[in-house]
Order: C-alpha cells, then structure tokens, then sequence
C-alpha cells in the first residue's frame, strides 16, 4: 500500500471549496482523482507519481511508463480499482 | 534463472548479480524496511539469485502488519457505531482485531467503506451531514501527506462530521528499533524510496554516523532492489558506512518539502506501541491540538478492554527479522492468508504472506 503509482495528467480542475487544484489522472486508462496541493508546478500532460489520491513528485515520461509497466506486471494495481 | 526472461532489463538484471557474487566475499545480512521492496524481492525471485551468504531480512515495513490490535478494535468499535461510516484502505479491513475484522463487522451490517485516498472519505462527509464519517489513517510517511490534507480540507470546508483514526509509523525509529536489538545481526539497511520520495534523506544521515551502518535509499523494481544491493554489499566489503541514493531519479535530496510542512502542519510525533514489536519511542504521528476536532480518539468516547495479542504468532521476531516466517511453527498450518493468526499473514506486504504466496520460489523449505 505504500507505492505510489505514476499517471499522465489529463485535465486540472480547481474546487472552490478546499481552494485546491484537483487533476484528472489516467493510470494505463483508467482515470482518478488526484490533488495537485504538492506539486504546484505541474501541468496537464506532465507525470506524476500518485498515492492515496495525492501527487507526491513529476517523474519523467520514459520513468512513468516503465514503472506503470512493472506494476502492472506483478500485480500491484489492485487499488486502482477499488473504491 | 527461469525469472530472468520476464524482467525489463535482463541484460542488467544479470550484469548486477555478477557485480554482487564478485563483491560478496563474506556473509553479511541486509534488512529491506519496505513491504513493497520485500512483495518485489519474493516475487521476482530474487531471493533465489543472491549469493548463498548474502541474506535479506524482511524488516517492519508494512503499516497494516504493525497497527496495534487495540487500534483495530477501536475502528470496530467505531464503525458499530450507528451514526458512523468507517473507511479504510482496502488492506486494513482483514486484518484480525482481538475479536473480529473489520471485514467481519461490515458483514454484519456496520457502515465500511474501502477508498482509494482519503481525500474521498472528506467529500463522503460533506455528502452525509447527518452521519459521522472516520477515516481509519493507516500508513507510513508517504501517506501522511494524503491523511494530513484531508484534515486540511475538512477544516476549510468547515466540516464538523470527519475525523481520523491515526494510525502512522515512522521509518527511522524502526531502523534504531531493530539496530538497538542485541539479537539482531542486520548489518546494512536498504531504505524505502517512496517515503523518502516525501521526507528526503536527512534524517538517515544521523542513523549511519550513530550505527556506523550503511544505508542505502532504493526503489522497488528488480533492477532498483539489485543495485541498491550492490551498492550496500560494496561498502559492507570495504568497511564503509554511507547514506546513498540508488533511487536519485524519484527522491531529492529535500524528499517533498511541501509535503513535509504538510505533515508538520496536522501531525507531531508521538511514542507508539508497533503490533508484535512493543513501543517505539517518537515512532509515530499522532494529531496536532490543533486540529483535536478531527481526531477521532479525542471526538468519540471509545470504550473498550485492552486487547491481548495472540501468543502463538512470532510476528515481533518476525519483523525485526530474528526468525524467518517459515520458522514459525504456525507457518502454513494454523496460520494462513484465509485464517491469518497475525497481521503479516494477512497484508500482501506482510512478510509472512509475501512468504507464503511464493512460497516455492524460496528454499529450504
Ligand atoms: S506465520 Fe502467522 S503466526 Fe507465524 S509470525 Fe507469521 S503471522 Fe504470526
């Protein structure tokens, strides 16, 4: 549960209420939510490494897509789906 | 080998076991601390691959495996509650309390709820005025962060109906755990790289003057947990004790500091009791007075008998990595993922899960 699971940012959004830009991020396609609050310089089409709805850093493109790879290989990707 | 061929890289797969094999010229023992890097290690075989008198020890690195028993039964205890609606991470819910699961208690009718962030329970409050909704905030440094903000957004929303079950440990204080045990013969620590991804890599500098151990931060690929292998290995060999960075291309050198304000922000550091370990002091994060309104302890009367952990389960040795899970005499019998006694059966990081599930790509068994 500790991973942090990278994802291409698809669309920013501010929600008024918390003040806070919230993204649209899709992990191999499927699309969460997750806060931008960490990483205030990240863009639409940037990378970033999510965890529990979070972006905790921007990773690069190459680095996203091989580590997205691998933990789909091995079975880690479960949590995508829940909730 | 028959691993090799599924791996990215296996051209650099087999490049750092050769490096490895060269280097080890005498037994040593290194403890990986993070759950994912021991799920990765089993899982790839890994273990299989490492020259014979090179032995890694599985550390207390899953959140869920040392959440206290009476930690679990208070979220029971809570989620019973008519007005509450518990939710959780998915791992935490079979985790056996003293009496019961999580799990069992939603089968019996109580309001659980797995989310994928905590972010989610806070909008869930913000839908249900009249419930009361408690996020059970299970989780090492790299979700503190996510647990923190949701208190944050509560707060400015100005929810009265959230709170959270706090339930974080630190990885640190679980280094000076294990290096302060006498029975213990680690030797060098591989670091968790997403927990460090947040909190950067200052807090270790004391730990390997003071341990004189080497400690190296590494990421949870076959490739990353290899060369970060070889790197410890290689100044294990020469006599070395160094804080390095395999995982340079995630963690900075200052982790996130956004993130760690965050943390300070909501969290200060308390003393807290590790499941199967005993107390380890300033281990954990506990909720700032300041915030008391979001603190579920503080928010509800909780009301129970102090729990007892189970006498058969070894989970302490276990985790300081004093015995291996297949030592334990309830390994595979009593003790199984569908019957877990203790909770590093239950979590897929557990170790003694992790063990189990691959269990024929281990020897000696
Ligand atoms: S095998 Fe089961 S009983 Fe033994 S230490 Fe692991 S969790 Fe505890």
């Amino acid at each position: 549960m500790c991973l942090a699971i990278p994802g291409k940012i698809k669309s920013i959004e501010t929600l008024e209420d918390y003040l806070v830009r919230m993204a649209k991020v899709s992990f191999g396609g499927i699309l969460k939510e997750a806060s931008l609050e960490l990483v205030p310089e990240a863009n639409e089409g940037d990378y970033v490494l999510v965890h529990a709805g979070v972006a905790i850093s921007i990773v690069d493109e190459e680095e996203a897509h091989k580590t997205f790879q691998y933990l789909k290989e091995i079975g880690e990707l479960d949590e995508l789906e829940e909730g | 080998m028959k691993y090799l061929t599924e791996y990215r890289k296996p051209e650099l797969v087999e490049q750092y076991l050769d490096q490895i094999n060269q280097s080890v010229t005498r037994p040593w023992t290194i403890m990986e601390v993070c759950g994912g890097q021991t799920h990765s290690l089993v899982k790839n075989g890994i273990l299989d691959m490492l020259p014979k008198n090179l032995q890694m020890i599985h550390g207390p690195g899953c959140p869920v495996c040392v959440t206290p028993l009476n930690l679990i039964d208070k979220a029971i205890y809570l989620a019973e509650k008519k007005e509450v609606i518990l939710c959780s991470f998915g791992d935490m819910l079979r985790v056996p309390g003293s009496k019961k699961s999580l799990l069992e208690s939603k089968a019996t009718g109580a309001d659980i709820r797995i989310l994928y962030s905590p972010l989610e329970a806070v909008k869930l409050a913000k839908e249900n005025p009249e419930r009361e909704v408690v996020f059970f905030a299970v989780g090492f440094e790299t979700t503190a962060p996510a647990n923190a903000l949701s208190v944050v957004h509560a707060n400015r929303a100005g929810l009265k109906n959230y709170s959270i079950l706090a339930s974080h440990v630190l990885v640190p204080p679980a280094i000076e755990a294990v290096m302060d045990d006498d029975e213990s013969h680690v030797k060098a620590f591989l670091a968790a790289g997403h927990v460090c991804a947040i909190m950067g890599l200052d807090e270790y500098y004391p730990l390997v003057e003071k341990y004189k151990v080497p400690v190296v931060v590494t990421g949870f690929e076959p490739v990353d947990l290899l060369q970060g292998i070889l790197m410890t290995v290689r100044q294990l060999e020469s006599g070395e004790a160094k804080l390095e960075n395999q995982y340079s291309r995630v963690v900075q050198s200052d982790g996130n500091p956004a993130a760690r304000s965050l943390i300070q922000q909501v969290f200060q550091v308390n003393d807290r009791e590790w499941r199967g370990i005993g107390s380890i002091s300033k281990s954990g994060y506990e909720v700032r007075s300041e915030f008391s309104n979001f603190d579920a302890n503080l928010k509800f009367q909780i009301d129970i008998e102090e729990a007892v952990e189970n006498g058969e389960c070894i989970a302490g040795q276990v985790l300081k990595g004093i015995k291996k899970p297949y030592e334990c005499p309830q390994f595979g019998e009593k003790c199984k993922p569908s019957t877990p006694l203790g909770a590093p059966m239950v979590s897929s990081e557990g170790a003694c899960a992790a063990y189990y599930h691959f269990a024929t790509a281990m020897e000696g068994m």
